[in-house]
């Protein structure tokens, strides 16, 4: 009871004021008239067959949409010309929940009762707002267009640096790299993103992820250029030419959870969905796929779909059945239908384009490989194969195949299937490499035996050598300690190259080295330089630094006429170590070599180190929380061969005036480093004067001065001890 | 130089100190011994027995007469220096974790734990520097942090102020006869593990599980410099003399230290330029977290004690006396 007066109680039982248990107890009225549909296109029915007709649209719409109050189905009847009693062909539906009422809307607006009855369903709010819409026409506002930002701005730093992202702790930075010095910060935000960072492949966006999806950034002020509605996205793809981009998530899509109101672009047939399809430029879906229920296996292969170099096609196989190519951007199926290929495994687009730029290999399609095992009496094959034409232009049966790896060449002119096989009693493993020569005629195929199985392998970019490395450890396939870090084995590496000097061209080792423990390998994105790495084990963390192409510096007079020994051009030129190093990646220009030790696989020692290609340490930083460094990725250059070519004869002159820039720009900071540790001596010494004189001053005042430690009293003592070691006696004449 | 190793502890070293000639050099450890040791050949003088838990802490007066110690029995005990007596012992509820003599030798301040219901406090008592005079058990002052309790504590110059270090990485400034607090700074994200004034008291240095140790002005609290490190430190030192240097040692947490192997735990002492805050190298040598770091007032030398239970002295070569950096 408001403001009740204890002096001045009400004498009747009308004084008092109840307002306040009023409005307590006030029953809301039902007035909202959300839960109501308007449906029209419904047969025009006499009194005889009204009842029925009730019932039959009763029940669809409880089906379809939800709960219909108790007599919520009002149909109104008039009197028609004859004077007969007869429906309008409306009615009005009142369903228990306004959300009844919203999926009646969309699930049964357009519905065909029959042939000639399409019911059309409103909302009954709908109606009476289009029917208040005044009859002038409002011009809509156009958007001022607003110019979108020069996503490929990096490239013009005059001094062609690169660009990096960091994530460590919740922080997320870009930098430019400066060698030696500390990178130079170029913009930065806490929180960027939940769960990491991925660059897209042309360098353009930068994508972070998000619960509700990801989002796209880049252009010189960071910001959001685009974002993609994802609930629990997880993984994402982006296309060769930053045209697509694929996201999984492994949560559903479920429209009933997506928040109502949201602006989010799914339909009814995203529903229960995991991968959608996105088109970049306008933001907009494309499709959504469900997941390949595969045989038990939880692990998620990443990349599911898999672009051709073009971007013009995609493609996903289905494990043991089928191969499905679609076509972007109308993401139709190619020729309608998937290609039944019985126990397909894995497949890889070749990364070469259908154009006439490369005379040697003049593609007229693109082209895909993909792997069968042996089903039944067929043994196992490789596959190449025309897209869209779906002509297959190479087969190659194998047998007693336990696993296969396909690995293009990055011009797509070789194809090397990794073989992984097992002799006849299935004890013993190796490997057989199969190299397809894309380019030649009837496209050869070279077997080359490998005695030992092989744990990884790398073609050169652009090149016509690989390098692998194999294994005759016996701890090899041993299960991982207990400690989760698999065990440090002994391997080998050896480098092939193409030898075209005999009538049959083949492949042969170049060099082998032995005795190494290392596990991956990294080719420089320009060729030649090959990093050695033994990556993610407890005990070792060895990165060792290859040139393919070394030349020693001539000794002797003139050029001697006995021809180099093999392999002797295959050189270490440094092993370093970081301890605890996790990955490595080359910068996109081949330059530098950066080593991250990250919290995700290390528990100590975070942080990261930059070395040039010869090995040589330019910077270490330890970074607390360090997480994630990713080079920003360059696009293709534009340069055609000629000036390529031109530039390298120049490269004396260039590298003169680079050096003299580099020298400039040392002494510059070496300047500025002097004149900081100047500024910081001065400013101690005031400080120091300041504090003594005050200190001194006190003292004074209280009648303490100050004792030093050694009044002048002290005094050195030196203790002579003499010992005799050894006597012996000799008479001297 | 090669360093001389002191090996006469069994557990590991918690504090170590030179007295102000640096003649003598005073160990404790884990192992409930006090020991003494000549600092310039390493040969032990004697020993300190008497405490019954582990010792955490130990100073010596200006004149090198008396010695104070505080252990994990709950007591704080006052030695003669030169015979080994135990003069005198103070019980507290609960662990003594660090002692410290007033710069005048007239008073010692006792950090206690806080542990078992009783909250830690910095009590400062009375000494008669006589040594067969009787000492007080009253204490001059008792002071209680409000926020989280103190770890470590100094002694400001005319004993003006006591500066206290806490668990939080906080640092106070107390009028410490008024028992009010004057000043007080967060500037550590993590437990402060030391605090070591310099000669004349007027700045100090912290350390901090949070890899940084920092340099503040006593008077003010201001912040002057800051090392940053990739380990957790536990101790740091001021050079006195001929070079403007801090030497910081620490580790990897002696709990996780056997998960890693000695290059990783990082278990050495750093020098730092204390103005120009650069790193200027590394003495290895401990295969355990290094606990404590002492100069040698004369600067010629300094030793460290680790987790490992040694005690490593130095003296540094000439070359040290020589390096001048770039400015």
């Amino acid at each position: 009871m408001p403001g009740l007066d204890y002096n001045n109680l009400p004498e009747r039982e009308e004084d008092i004021d109840f307002s306040d248990i009023y409005e307590q107890h006030e029953v809301q009225v039902d007035d909202d008239l959300d839960t109501i549909v308007v449906v029209d296109g419904a047969p025009v029915v006499d009194e005889a067959k009204e009842e029925k007709l009730v019932s039959v649209l009763k029940k669809l719409f409880t089906k379809n949409a939800g709960e219909v109050k108790e007599g919520g189905i009002w149909m109104p009847m008039a009197p028609n010309d004859k004077g007969k009693k007869e429906s309008k062909g409306y009615l009005f539906i009142d369903f228990e929940t306004p959300e009844s009422a919203h999926a009646a809307v969309k699930n049964l607006d357009g519905h065909k009762m029959s042939k000639s009855h399409q019911l059309s369903v409103n909302k009954f709010t709908d109606v009476e707002k289009y029917s208040k819409l005044g009859d002038e026409y409002v011009e809509p506002e156009i958007e001022d267009f607003a110019p979108k930002e020069h996503l490929k701005s990096w490239l013009m730093d005059p001094q062609a640096r690169d660009q990096f992202v960091m994530y460590r702790g919740d922080d997320v930075s870009i930098f430019w790299n400066r060698k030696t010095e500390k990178p130079d910060h170029v913009y930065s935000r806490t929180n960027w993103t939940e769960t990491y960072v991925q660059w897209s492949p042309l360098g353009s966006y930068l994508a972070t992820f998000h619960a509700q999806g990801i989002a796209l950034w880049g252009g010189p002020s960071w910001n959001k250029i685009v974002r993609f509605v994802h609930p629990g996205v997880k993984l994402i793809d982006f296309s060769p030419n930053e045209r697509y981009l694929v996201t999984w998530s492994n949560e559903p899509i479920n429209l009933h959870r997506m928040p109502e109101g949201s602006n989010h672009p799914f339909s009814e047939y995203d529903e229960g969905n995991h991968i959608l399809i996105w088109d970049i430029k306008t933001g907009g879906l494309l499709r959504s796929f469900p997941a390949v229920q595969s045989d038990g296996n939880k692990t998620v292969r990443w990349p599911m779909f898999k672009w051709s170099a073009s971007d013009k096609y995609f493609a996903r196989a289905v494990p043991g059945q089928q191969l499905s190519i679609y076509e972007a951007p109308s993401m139709g199926l190619v020729g309608k239908k998937s290609i039944k290929i019985d126990g397909i495994v894995d497949f890889e687009w070749s990364p070469a384009r259908a154009d006439k730029n490369d005379p040697k290999l003049g593609l007229k399609e693109e082209i895909l490989a993909y792997w069968t095992p042996e089903v039944g009496n067929q043994p196992a094959r490789v596959t190449m194969m025309n897209v869209p034409s779906k002509e297959i232009i190479r087969t190659k049966n194998l047998f007693n195949v336990t696993d296969c790896k396909l690995f293009w060449q990055s011009q797509g002119h070789f194809l090397a299937v990794k073989v992984d096989r097992h002799t006849k009693t299935k004890k013993s493993t190796f490997a057989n490499l199969e190299i397809f020569r894309v380019c030649e005629k009837a496209i050869p195929v070279e077997t080359l035996e490998i005695k030992d199985p092989v744990l990884a392998f790398a073609w050169e970019p652009q090149g016509e050598r690989f390098a692998i490395i194999t294994t005759n450890d016996p701890a090899y396939g041993a299960m991982p300690g207990a400690g989760g870090a698999a065990p440090t084995i002994k391997t080998g590496v050896t480098f092939y190259y193409l030898d075209k000097s005999k009538a049959v061209a083949g492949f042969r080792p170049l060099k082998t080295v032995d005795k190494k423990t290392c596990n991956y390998l990294f080719w420089s994105p320009k060729g030649r330089h090959i990093v050695l790495a033994t990556l993610r084990s407890a005990s070792v963390s060895d990165i060792e630094f290859w040139d393919l192409d070394f030349e020693p510096l001539n000794t002797g007079e003139g050029k001697s006429n006995t021809k180099p020994e093999l392999g002797s051009s295959v050189q270490q030129l440094s092993v370093q170590e970081h301890y605890g190093v996790t990955d490595i990646e080359w910068d996109p220009t081949g330059r530098y070599v950066v080593s991250g030790s990250s919290m995700w696989r290390q528990t100590v020692d975070h942080g990261f180190c930059i070395w040039d290609f010869k090995g040589q340490q330019l910077l270490h930083e330890n970074i607390d929380k360090f997480k994630q460094l990713l080079w920003r990725p360059r696009p293709k250059s534009m340069l055609g061969a000629d000036q390529k070519k031109k530039i390298r004869k120049n490269l004396r002159q260039y590298s003169k005036v680079f050096d003299e820039e580099d020298l400039a720009a040392g002494d510059a900071n070496a300047a500025r480093v002097i004149a900081a540790r100047r500024k910081a001596i001065e400013e101690w010494y005031a400080w120091r004067k300041r504090a003594e004189k005050s200190m001194l001053e006190e003292r004074k005042a209280a009648g303490k001065e100050l004792r030093s430690a050694d009044e002048g009293k002290s005094e050195t003592i030196e203790e002579w001890v003499e010992e005799v070691i050894d006597e012996t006696e000799e008479i001297v004449d | 130089m090669r360093p001389i190793l002191l090996q006469g502890h069994t557990r590991s070293l918690t504090q170590i100190k030179y007295n102000r000639e640096g003649d003598l050099l005073f160990s404790v450890s884990k192992d409930k011994v006090v020991n003494v040791w000549y600092s310039h050949n390493g040969e032990r003088l004697g020993t300190y027995t008497g405490h019954l838990g582990s010792v955490w802490t130990v100073d010596v007066n200006s004149t090198t007469t008396m010695l104070i110690t505080g252990s994990a029995d709950n007591t704080a005990k006052l030695w003669d220096v030169q015979t080994g007596r135990c003069l005198k012992t103070w019980e507290f509820k609960t662990a003594v974790k660090r002692v410290e003599f007033s710069e005048d030798d007239t008073m010692v301040l006792c950090v206690t734990e806080e542990r078992m219901g009783y909250s830690g406090t910095i009590t400062v008592l009375p000494i008669n520097t006589d040594i067969n005079a009787k000492q007080s058990d009253e204490p001059l002052a008792a002071i209680h942090n409000d926020g989280k309790k103190a770890v470590v504590a100094c002694w400001g110059y005319l004993n003006k102020y006591i500066i206290s270090g806490h668990e939080d990485g906080s640092i106070s400034q107390w009028n410490w006869k008024a028992n009010e607090k004057l000043n007080t700074v967060t500037p550590h994200e993590d437990i402060i593990s030391d605090m070591q004034m310099s000669t004349d008291r007027t700045y100090f240095i912290t350390t901090s599980k949070d890899k940084t140790a920092k340099i503040f002005d006593s008077e003010t609290l201001d912040h002057l410099k800051t090392f940053t490190t990739d380990a957790p430190l536990n101790s740091a030192s001021i050079t006195p003399k001929f070079q403007e240097f801090v030497i910081v040692g620490g580790g990897q947490d002696a709990m996780s230290v056997t998960t890693t192997s000695a290059r990783a735990g990082k278990f050495e002492c750093r020098f730092y330029h204390k103005i120009l805050e650069e790193e200027l190298g590394r003495v290895r040598g401990h295969f355990g977290p290094i606990n404590t770091i002492a100069i040698h007032p004369d600067g010629k030398s300094y030793s460290s004690g680790g987790e490992d239970g040694y005690v490593r002295v130095h003296h540094f070569d000439p070359d040290y006396f020589k390096f001048k950096i770039e400015a």
